[in-house]
């Protein structure tokens, strides 16, 4: 959107590269559908018919929107094997998913994508689950409500937003889960609270419950984990901290699980959540603040500059 | 041959004949007799071997054509136009006597224009053998293996799981050493030389070594995906904000360009004083890179001595004559928190050299009671590394103990056909020795393909246009085969 929209400053000065992008033929991951949930937050299917293939649940992908882009890890929200497509849920926080919301349309094509990462979530045995989800996290606990599902447990899912107007995906839940507990903050719908309400009136109503696992901020699945503890049920966390190569390479995505160092990338996503130290995982991801602040009031300003003159952009560039 | 409407025509400069396309050439090429004595070529002025290169098209080496027809030729995209066909080759042609003459013009002009699409007069021709080798990783070991496969004439794929190719050459080694221009330069020259490069693709989670050879059709695989997961101390304090690896100050800094943040979008958010421990190549990048990007104060620290430095001697000079500050004989114990989360200071120990030890180098041992604060507010680990672990996880490759991959003397690994060499075999080395095992994996696939290693390749040749009689090859007629009484 800013110097990118130059022919001069997207290419490093250098020709468009002669490899291809993808383990496919064609430049570029096409967008093919788009779907707004709220102002904030959106979903993008992409064609990626290999990926489609090969991804599980609790795995993730790096995407990177344009060749000036950062490496955005996201959790895969769900996958068609037979459309040959990936979903992706993102929420407008920062620059760069600033930038997504508003470059990201069908048509257009994400620079990189690369995945599935990670390890994919261990569907074990367990009977009865409480599949809990918070805000972003909601999309990734999908495919793994799912998955338990249909190897045959018993689906409690647990789903919080701040208020009614930003729940998505009711329907695909209720298809895939024997119960689901919708809590707002505000109690516009279902209870009102935090999803540890939810687990602790789901914990109530079974108590054989097997495992719970739990997607969404840290300090979400910091209180999930707490509110297991007592009960001794199982609790299995997805994290989702930054990182740049996602395979094992730069060890930014280092986590503190039972006091060992591991790499959320390559030993995860998901961990044991009573191992988890979610105070150092929360300082770890305060690490570029003031980077992020930057770039977020420089994009902004930027944006303002072109409102007014809006010839001088279009809607994808940035791109190529 | 198909030709725009006179409709649509007359409203344009467009060609009005639009040439075949490969199913048509084919099919024509079918309906050539490849007479023994071919008055085709005699009714050409330039005396194209038109038999010749139609057999390669057949044999669908279009490349193999092109060779035939500009060894006589070398403008066919212009001749197949422009020729009067209808009065030498095809004028001539014996098909020509009951049916339409083998439409040799328009074969030509196909030929020539894919050699222009495919810009085949700047590349070198190599026969293509048909075998199709996979390689995992693009960095040094990958492509030198690429390359000597693809001049042995397998088509070849390298793939990269990364946006870029190039792998610890791009990521890695700072443009000042080398530049990433020389970096596209060079694997531009691969892709020359026919092998396909794709990034974004992790192999063993989007496809398994297995699936490679099972179901997409690989005779062989080559793994160079290197070592590359980054050591730490195991000391209090690494989870701090402000510690990092190499590895990452490297990435972040060479692919993606963090020091034109927020140009770029990647952060690195450099510190003051910056401490990089160890004294390798991969440490002086380290201390020349948070050097050029501004900091004020750049410190080396080791625990043993200069001359036990690993580092190449003029990257040490280098580094010393840009300012660093080494400090030798000391080892971090702790790094302290400034409270808010991030790096204020190390707790540091005075060393004193020892016996030697298995390395043959003398040991570090700790001076009692020498304990000291460093101040620093970025502490940069370049320690070595460890094997990545993600082939282990995803296939029944046989690791060692350290979790490198296991190879005998050829480099091949304990599955049949899948070949590994570099730093995922050896641990953390160099460039030139990743490139020698790439080489030498490169040899073995060769051999295990039943590759001759030589410039020659070996084909069995057409029987065909030289005079084969009986289905015998006219080189082979001097052998007595039937003898008459």
């Amino acid at each position: 959107m800013t110097s990118q929209s130059t022919k001069t400053a997207t290419g490093r000065g250098r020709e468009p590269p002669k490899w291809r992008m993808g383990p496919a033929s064609g430049a570029g991951f096409p967008i093919v559908d788009r779907e707004d949930f709220s102002d904030a937050t959106f979903r993008l299917e992409i064609d990626h018919p290999v990926m489609a293939k090969a991804a599980q649940p609790g795995q993730f992908v790096i995407i990177v929107t344009h060749d000036h882009g950062e490496r955005i890890p996201l959790t895969i929200a769900d996958y068609d094997r037979v459309k040959g497509t990936v979903t992706l849920v993102v929420q407008a926080v920062g620059k760069s998913t600033r930038e997504m919301q508003q470059l990201c349309r069908p048509g257009t094509a994400l620079y990189s994508m690369v995945g599935p990462m990670g390890q994919p979530s261990r569907i074990g045995e367990a009977k009865k689950v409480i599949c809990v989800g918070g805000g972003l996290g909601v999309a990734p606990i999908f495919p793994q409500a799912r998955a338990f599902k249909e190897r045959g447990a018993y689906v409690i899912s647990v789903v919080g937003f701040r208020n009614r107007d930003l729940i998505f995906w009711e329907d695909k839940f209720r298809e895939c889960c024997d119960e689901l507990i919708i809590c707002t903050d505000d109690g516009s719908a279902g209870i009102k609270g935090l999803v540890t309400k939810g687990i602790a009136q789901a914990i109530e109503q079974h108590p054989d419950i097997d495992e719970v696992v739990a997607v969404g901020p840290p300090i979400m699945m910091k209180a999930c984990a707490e509110a297991t503890r007592p009960h001794g049920i199982k609790t299995v966390v997805s994290l989702n901290p930054i990182m740049v190569d996602g395979t094992g390479m730069c060890g930014g995505c280092r986590v503190k699980i039972g006091g060992r160092i591991m790499f959320a990338c390559v030993d995860g996503p998901d961990f044991d959540g009573h191992d988890v130290d979610f105070d150092d995982l929360m300082n770890r991801l305060r690490r570029f603040k003031e980077e992020e602040q930057l770039a977020l009031e420089r994009w902004t300003e930027t944006c303002r500059r072109l409102d007014m003159e809006p010839h001088t952009t279009t809607q994808d560039s940035g791109r190529s | 041959m198909p030709v725009e409407a006179p409709q649509a025509r007359v409203a344009n400069f467009n060609e009005v004949a639009l040439g075949f396309d490969v199913e048509n050439a084919l099919v024509e090429c079918e309906r050539c007799l490849v007479c023994p004595e071919p008055a085709c070529v005699a009714g050409c002025p330039v005396g194209i071997d038109i038999p010749g290169f139609i057999c390669k098209i057949i044999d669908k080496d279009y490349r193999g054509a092109y060779d035939i027809i500009s060894e006589a030729n070398l403008l066919p995209a212009i001749c197949g136009r422009v020729c009067p066909q209808e009065d030498q080759c095809e004028g001539v042609c014996p098909v020509g006597d009951t049916l339409e003459p083998v439409a040799v013009g328009r074969l030509e002009r196909w030929v020539g224009d894919r050699a222009i699409e495919e810009g085949w007069h700047k590349r070198p021709y190599i026969e293509p053998n048909g075998f199709r080798v996979g390689i995992i990783g693009s960095g040094p070991a990958g492509v030198a293996c690429a390359a000597d496969l693809a001049k042995a004439g397998c088509a070849v794929t390298v793939y990269e799981a990364l946006h870029e190719p190039g792998g610890v050459l791009r990521y890695g080694i700072p443009d000042f050493r080398l530049p990433n221009q020389v970096v596209d330069e060079e694997i531009g020259n691969l892709i020359d030389l026919g092998i396909d490069i794709r990034c974004n693709t992790l192999v063993g989670r989007l496809f398994t070594i297995e699936q490679m050879l099972d179901e997409m059709g690989f005779d062989a695989v080559f793994i160079g995906t290197g070592a590359g997961s980054p050591k730490f101390m195991d000391i209090p304090g690494e989870t701090l904000n402000g510690v990092l690896s190499a590895n990452e100050l490297l990435t972040r800094c060479n692919l993606m360009v963090a020091g034109r943040f927020p140009e770029y979008d990647t952060p690195l958010h450099l510190g003051r004083r910056v401490a990089v421990i160890g004294s390798g190549n991969t440490a002086m990048d380290a201390l020349r890179v948070t050097r050029r990007l501004g900091a004020e104060k750049v410190h080396c620290v080791y625990r043993r001595t200069e001359a036990e430095s690993p580092a190449r001697l003029e990257e040490l000079h280098h580094a010393q004559e840009e300012g660093i500050e080494f400090h030798w004989l000391t080892a971090p114990v702790e790094i302290l928190d400034d409270g808010d989360g991030n790096v204020r200071a190390m707790r540091c120990l005075r060393m004193e050299l020892g016996e030697p030890d298995e390395s043959g180098r003398r040991r570090p041992v700790p001076i009692e009671g020498s304990e000291f604060e460093f101040e620093t507010d970025m502490v940069v680990y370049a320690i070595g590394t460890n094997a990545n672990p993600i082939l282990g996880q995803t296939s029944k490759l046989k690791l060692n103990k350290w979790g490198y991959i296991e190879t005998d003397e050829d480099l091949a690994t304990s599955m049949a056909g899948v070949y590994a060499g570099g730093d995922i075999v050896t641990g953390a080395a160099t460039v030139i020795l990743a490139m020698g095992a790439g080489r030498r994996a490169a040899r073995s696939i060769k051999e295990y393909l039943g590759i001759r290693d030589s410039d020659i390749v070996y084909q069995p040749e057409r029987s065909g246009h030289e005079g084969a009689l009986f289905g015998i090859d006219g080189a082979e007629r001097n052998f007595v085969r039937v003898r008459s009484a």
